[in-house]
């Protein structure tokens, strides 16, 4: 049985980051493994779980999902408990140490992770390509964040097509959270990378999952000129 | 309407004119913009120009603007100035009223440009139908839309225009509150996942039936001119509306129409029984034939817009057609596919057309409902009865094209 939280939702899911939560647990409730799906609104207290996804969302909801976070016990239950987090856009940004959303006033963020993002010159839109490890990962990227990842914070991936962090690098990855700027769907766009996350959080080797899935992750695989 | 127009907003004028009616003969385009564009470059006030003297209403709003433009359009009755194929910048307002001689006009307005065609047209009534998200890659967020609609509003002063607006859309109240003139309309609206934390504070919003509030003290206004419930009461005046086109949301756009012809006089009886007679929309839900097909054709461009036309889908309906595309004018990123209920379509088949159909198919798959990827279309299963096709923006477009009457 995993339990898989997706915390505020009305604040962070501008670009159906919903959906990722929808993808794992499905994932994992056709292979055979029990899952649950909560939706954490704003009033609620943060649930105990096994996987935390955090999503994107405009400056004014990002700033008031950082104040609720840090007055919740996510890092602990990330740092102590061993709960697994998947962050994207606004996500990533919050989990780090700072970020500055509106004109150049910076936010305190998690300090999950070493990484502080400033406002970059120009608001990075489009397609988004990142290569980890033996596979590539495809999205969609629309922010205007500039990150720096501290010495000894692993990227999630090189940027193939797209910005990312910085053009050279997208997200930041740890033992047990992974961050991209990859919005949206990204879990269901690249089905390795839902069954990476699930078979972490379960901490058991997967078997193969057949889904239409797999047909638009090719698609989009060569459209994105792999 | 062109006595009265300096000398160069007059050339501009018929430079517009022939433009339009080269573009149109020689196929390239249905003359709407291309000629606004010469003229706003030959003449960079010639909307201004063009609107002085003319009543004039505008529409602005994420979903309805073109069905309820053309129910005021309808409801106003006689001949009416209008922005028909749905080119709603300037150069299709310029377009429009350089053809039109109507001293009637209501134009259609995307949402980003509302505050410099209201600068320009000074219209008599604005009418605001509801914000929420669209084709995030493009414009800017929603949020940021509200605020230049309420900057815009602020700057009005008392002898500007009479604002229709939607009182159940928290983002649409924060807009029109600060303008001087505000009739509020109590019209369904059921798309608030845009509305969920305050425009004003960014805390949460309580919403109840009925109403909505937050604890800084923004609310749902109290002074109500316009509700729709099995009524529609305008002003204290009931009258039953009974549209030949489907949904709730429909009766909304209508509701907002009548409301802004009520403030420019129009007898209300006369313009409801017009309005109720408007059947389809530039293409907007008529029946169509195509192949050995009859297909209704709904357009949805957004989240907001498709959970209004899955609510109309009958249950008794086996297949429905959706067809996606993502292209310019879609907005490139197919995300908000996630935002869209499709969970409701759950005991029909769904059939995926469209350039995004893969996507589309993934999330029908994620959502437990049972879909067929139609990857050639000459063995699409024919019914008989005619099927919904819920298609965005240039996949609608496309069906417009290739189905016939
Ligand atoms: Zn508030």
């Amino acid at each position: 049985m995993i339990r898989v939280a997706v915390l505020f939702p009305e604040l962070l899911g501008t670009y159906g980051d919903g959906g990722n939560g929808l993808v794992v647990s499905d994932r994992a409730r056709r292979r055979g493994i029990q899952a649950s799906l909560e939706h954490v609104g704003l009033g609620d207290e943060l649930p105990e779980a096994d996987l935390y996804l955090l999503g994107g969302g405009e400056d004014g909801p990002q700033r008031l999902a950082a104040d609720l976070l840090r007055a919740s016990s996510l890092a602990s239950r990330v740092n102590d408990g061993g709960a697994h987090v998947v962050a994207v856009c606004a996500g990533l940004q919050i989990l780090g140490s700072s970020f500055s959303v509106e004109g150049d006033d910076e936010y305190e963020g998690l300090g999950l992770v070493d990484v502080a993002t400033r406002r970059g010159e120009r608001r990075s839109v489009g397609e988004l390509a990142v290569r980890v490890g033996a596979d590539l990962l495809v999205g969609f990227e629309n922010h205007g964040g500039l990150t720096t990842l501290a010495s000894g914070v692993s990227p999630l991936g090189n940027v193939v097509k797209g910005r990312g962090n910085d053009g050279a690098l997208d997200g930041y990855r740890t033992s047990n959270i992974w961050a991209t700027y990859a919005h949206g769907p990204v879990l269901a766009m690249n089905p390795w990378f839902a069954d990476l996350v699930l078979g972490a959080v379960v901490g058991e080797e997967l078997e193969p999952l057949a889904t239409v899935a797999d047909r638009l992750y090719r698609e989009r695989c060569s459209v994105l000129g792999r | 309407m062109s006595n009265g127009l300096a000398l160069r907003d007059r050339l501009a004028t018929s430079c517009v004119r022939a433009v339009n009616r080269l573009s149109r003969l020689t196929g390239r385009g249905s003359g709407t913009v291309a000629g606004g564009r010469v003229g706003l470059r030959l003449a960079p006030g010639l909307l201004g120009s063009l609107a002085r003297g003319r009543t004039i209403i505008l529409v602005s709003g994420t979903n309805g603007k073109t069905t309820t433009t053309s129910m005021a359009v309808a409801g106003w009755g006689g001949v009416v100035t209008t922005n028909a194929t749905g080119a709603n910048m300037p150069a299709g307002h310029v377009a429009a009223l350089a053809a039109g001689s109507s001293e009637r006009g209501v134009l259609e307005v995307d949402e980003a440009w509302l505050p410099i065609v209201m600068n320009a047209t000074r219209p008599r009534v604005v009418a605001l139908l509801n914000l929420s998200r669209d084709q995030l890659d493009r414009a800017s967020e929603v949020r940021q839309m509200a605020e230049r609609w309420r900057t815009a509003l602020q700057a009005d002063a008392s002898d500007g225009p009479v604002i229709v607006a939607n009182a159940n859309d928290p983002l649409v109240v924060y807009a029109a509150e600060v303008a001087v003139n505000v009739v509020w309309c109590d019209v369904p609206t059921t798309w608030l996942a845009d509305a969920v934390s305050c425009p004003k504070c960014t805390k949460a919003l309580t919403h109840a039936v009925g109403s909505w509030h937050c604890r800084c003290g923004f609310a749902k206004p109290k002074a109500i001119t316009t509700t729709l419930h099995e009524q529609l009461v305008i002003d204290g005046r009931r009258v039953n509306l009974d549209l030949a086109v489907p949904g709730e949301f429909n009766r909304s756009n209508a509701a907002m129409a009548l409301t802004a012809l009520a403030r420019i006089g129009v007898d209300l009886a006369g313009a409801v029984t017009r309005i109720s007679e408007v059947a389809s929309v530039a293409g907007r839900f008529s029946v169509r034939h195509w192949n050995r097909h009859t297909v209704q054709l709904l357009l949805a461009k957004n989240p907001a817009g498709f959970a209004a036309m899955l609510s109309t889908v009958p249950a008794d309906r086996s297949d429905v057609w959706v067809a996606i595309n993502a292209r310019i004018a879609d907005g490139r990123d197919p995300s908000w596919l996630y935002d869209v209920p499709f969970e409701e379509l759950r005991g029909h088949r769904v059939l995926c057309f469209g350039d995004r159909r893969l996507d589309l198919a993934t999330r029908l798959d994620y959502a437990d409902v049972d879909f067929l990827v139609v990857d050639d279309e000459e063995v699409v299963p024919v019914s008989d009865r005619p099927v919904l096709l819920l298609a965005n923006y240039t996949a609608f477009s496309d069906w417009l094209a290739r189905s016939s009457a």
